[in-house]
């Protein structure tokens, strides 16, 4: 190819359980590129699509597979293999970032507090024996707690236990969606998701969004059924609590070395102290998703922020 | 409290311990302006994980057996083509034009052929054509039933039949079903019980033959008990019958509506002896019944599809459709052995299944502890898919079980799904071993795969 093609390629579907969600997010993103005169082609990941961007590279790929199909770190690698640029964090950064347990640690490591939790595998407990090994998270890390895949998103898989009876099953579900699970501290308070966006001066946060599902627990249903949750942008915070918050997003970020676009989960204890649970690299866009909640009360589109960050990645070429 | 968008006033912010103003009042939001508005039959009607996981089942690369479209490959599309072509050129504004609302009266006479193969003798003017048979027991439903009343269904039942239930918010009361169908003690006791609670049961919904989702058949001898205990007990029957002509071993089975024309409304349908995107099914009914149906058809879509209707008559009329039921027949034989002999193979001796005589199902329970929708994510990974037991029963039973579809994969990719799903029951037969037994879980509503997954 000779001429330089001005067509973004969205990516979206994949095979991991996020499939639906990331198609959702696809979607939206595309018709709002679309809507902001892109040239747009949504693709799913398939055998076809090294071979398609070998002849036919795009002027640039948005990434916006959920999950480990697109936030483990690997897609990057090949888009960098292939010299494609991409919206988002480098695949070194994706790696760090989309362990939950790692990057709990690199986050700390800069002064963020986060929730005390344990990574463990399947087979631990297997060798070690479960019941002994339950007794001793519960007594190290209190009720109630909250088990999840070290890796994966969208709350699948993810279960507060609120009492030591709950624990097997809640780790039997956990390890059916992936090998380690988190066992973490149940920090309660109000649930929040905070929003980096990097334009030329640096990353910046948007407004916070608190979210407030009606059954409590903001489980996979509760995300993806509209009108389910509640949604407040921005939360209705003291200042003290949402500037902690954007700088508990903004270090965590910087952290991490992401790049471009990522989402902090935390939480907003009574005390006003901010907890850090986890970072999404390739945050949802969804009908019922919190970045373009974010998005909307900065005055701005999803359109007007991805179509800048398609721009800064084909400026950067990478 | 109403929940479009308003400014969130409902909770002031919180105080800020240097007395600083609190930042701008926020906007509150259920992304649903509609949210306090829906009918309360819409309750449950909730994104589910299981549904979503689903999604991935539709990738090639997984052995999907949680489907159940119909294999209609084997179709002659050059005879259904030129029959089509036919339709168009010669009635083509008859066909696509509104119709009957109890449906063409030519197709509800080759229907009756059809239906002659059971043992029924039925007289056109008692058939009302459905979109699918999905919709007669739409309609039945609407017609009989108001919120709280009772309908008996086996243990487990056809998903789509209970969706229904649930929309016209019937209470559902589930019969146990043994290798040969449903049990008549259990029918008689379910009856006796529900009715000295002070419960109206409006009929027994059955499906006699190579049932969906559970594979076993209501034996002949047990066919003049279940109709003798419904006679006694004054009990309507909803027979539901899409795949009685597609068992493999004998002739079919002699419909419950042969024997007993008062007691019955009967439904059909051509989406597994034709094809399903036509979307043409039927109610035989009472006389007095048939008349409220063809009322609520035109109610509900003024008069089933017309143009499908012509296709299916012409389809019958110039095809040869019964050798094609035997060609049907053949190509789910050879699935159907495929499954058996690879769950023989591959799965523990702790597993139990269903041996299906027709039809496209086995009924598989699980070895004790385990539980097939916590087990879902990890057979997604393991890329084979099935439909966990749970959606077949109104009130979050079958955890153990799960329904495992051989009617649109290869044999090959059939022994591979099996070969893929013994794997994951190992793996989860270990974790269970290390953290003990399941705890039963909540029922959720919709948990079943959307139609066109195949």
């Amino acid at each position: 190819m000779s001429e330089q093609s001005d067509r973004i390629v969205v990516l979206a579907g994949g095979l991991a359980h996020e499939r639906d969600v990331s198609l959702r997010s696809g979607r939206r993103v595309a018709d709002a590129l679309r809507q902001a005169d892109f040239e747009v082609e949504q693709r799913d990941l398939d055998t076809h699509l090294v071979p398609g961007m070998q002849d036919d590279p795009p002027a640039c790929v948005v990434p916006l597979l959920h999950g480990e199909d697109g936030e483990d770190g690997a897609l990057q690698e090949v888009l960098a293999l292939l010299g494609v640029p991409h919206v988002g964090s480098s695949a070194a950064a994706c790696r760090l970032a989309f362990d939950k347990a790692v990057a709990k640690s690199v986050v700390a490591s800069a002064g963020v507090s986060t929730p005390d939790a344990l990574a463990l595998p399947a087979e631990t407990f297997r060798e070690l024996g479960a019941a002994s090994m339950m007794d001793a998270l519960v007594e190290q890390l209190g009720l109630p707690l909250v088990v999840k895949p070290t890796r994966g998103g969208s709350a699948l898989g993810v279960h507060v236990v609120r009492s030591r009876e709950d624990l097997p099953s809640a780790m039997v579900g956990c390890f059916s969606y992936g090998p380690v699970a988190l066992v973490e501290r149940f920090v309660g308070g109000t649930e929040v998701a905070a929003t980096v966006v990097e334009d030329e001066s640096g990353p910046r946060a948007l407004p916070v969004v608190e979210i407030r599902p009606d059954g409590g627990v903001y489980d996979y249903s509760a995300r993806y059924t509209a009108g389910a949750t509640e949604f407040v942008v921005p939360a209705p915070l003291s200042p003290a609590a949402s500037e902690a918050c954007a700088a508990t997003a903004l270090a965590a970020h910087q952290a991490l070395g992401l790049r471009d676009l990522s989402r902090s989960d935390l939480i907003v204890a009574a005390d006003g102290s901010v907890w850090f649970l986890e970072v999404n690299v390739s945050p949802g866009m969804t009908e019922t998703s919190l970045v373009p909640l974010a998005v909307e009360a900065a005055d701005a589109t999803l359109g007007s922020v991805f179509g800048d960050l398609v721009r800064r990645a084909i400026d950067r070429k990478h | 409290m109403p929940s479009g968008d308003r400014p969130a006033e409902s909770r002031p912010p919180a105080p800020d311990p240097a007395g600083r103003p609190a930042v701008r009042v926020g906007r509150e939001t259920r992304l649903d302006t509609y949210v306090d508005r829906y009918a309360a039959r819409t309750k449950g009607m909730s994104a589910s994980e299981i549904r979503a996981l689903f999604a991935v089942a539709s990738r090639p690369e997984v052995v999907s057996l949680a489907g159940g479209m119909p294999n209609i490959s084997g179709l002659p599309l050059d005879v259904v083509g030129a029959a089509l072509h036919e339709l168009v050129l010669d009635r083509g504004t008859v066909a696509m034009q509104y119709g009957p609302g109890q449906g063409d009266p030519t197709l509800r006479v080759q229907i009756c052929e059809v239906m002659r193969r059971e043992g029924i003798a039925a007289h056109p003017d008692d058939v009302v054509v459905t979109v699918g048979s999905q919709q007669a027991v739409d309609l039945v439903t609407r017609v009989f039933c108001d919120p709280g009343d009772v309908v008996l269904c086996e243990a487990p039942s056809y998903v789509g039949a209970l969706g229904v239930f649930r929309a016209y918010e019937c209470e559902v009361v589930h019969v146990e079903m043994d290798d040969d169908g449903l049990v008549p003690d259990a029918l008689r006791q379910a009856i006796a019980v529900t009715r000295a609670a002070g419960k109206s049961i409006k009929y027994l919904y059955t499906i006699p033959n190579y049932h969906n989702p559970a594979g076993v058949t209501l034996s002949s001898a047990r066919r003049t008990e279940i109709l003798d205990i419904c006679a006694e007990a004054d009990l309507l029957i909803l027979e539901d019958n899409p795949y009685g002509l597609l068992g493999f071993e004998a002739e079919p089975y002699r419909a419950l509506r042969a024997d007993e024309a008062d007691r019955i409304v009967y439904l059909g349908s051509f989406s597994k002896t034709f094809a399903p995107g036509f979307r043409v099914g039927w109610a035989l009914a009472p006389h007095a019944v048939r008349e409220k149906l063809v009322l609520a058809q035109e109610s509900a879509t003024l008069c089933p599809p017309v143009f499908s209707q012509y296709a299916v008559s012409a389809y019958l009329a110039t095809h040869d459709w019964q050798g094609q039921i035997k060609q049907f027949q053949e190509t789910y034989r050879e699935r159907r052995d495929a499954m058996l002999e690879a769950l023989a193979d591959q799965l523990p001796s702790q597993a139990t299944w269903t041996r299906p005589e027709g039809g496209f199902y086995v009924w598989l329970t699980l070895p004790e502890g385990l539980d097939a929708k916590a087990m879902l994510p990890r057979a997604v990974t393991e890329r084979v898919a099935y439909v966990p037991g749970t959606a077949f029963y109104a009130d979050g039973f079958g955890s153990r079980c799960m329904r495992l579809s051989y009617c649109h994969p290869s044999p090959e990719r059939i022994r591979e799904g099996v070969r893929r799903l013994a794997a994951v029951i190992q793996a989860e037969m270990e974790l269970r071993e290390t953290f003990g037994a399941a705890l039963p879980r909540e029922p959720r509503g919709y948990e079943a795969p959307n139609p066109d997954l195949s």
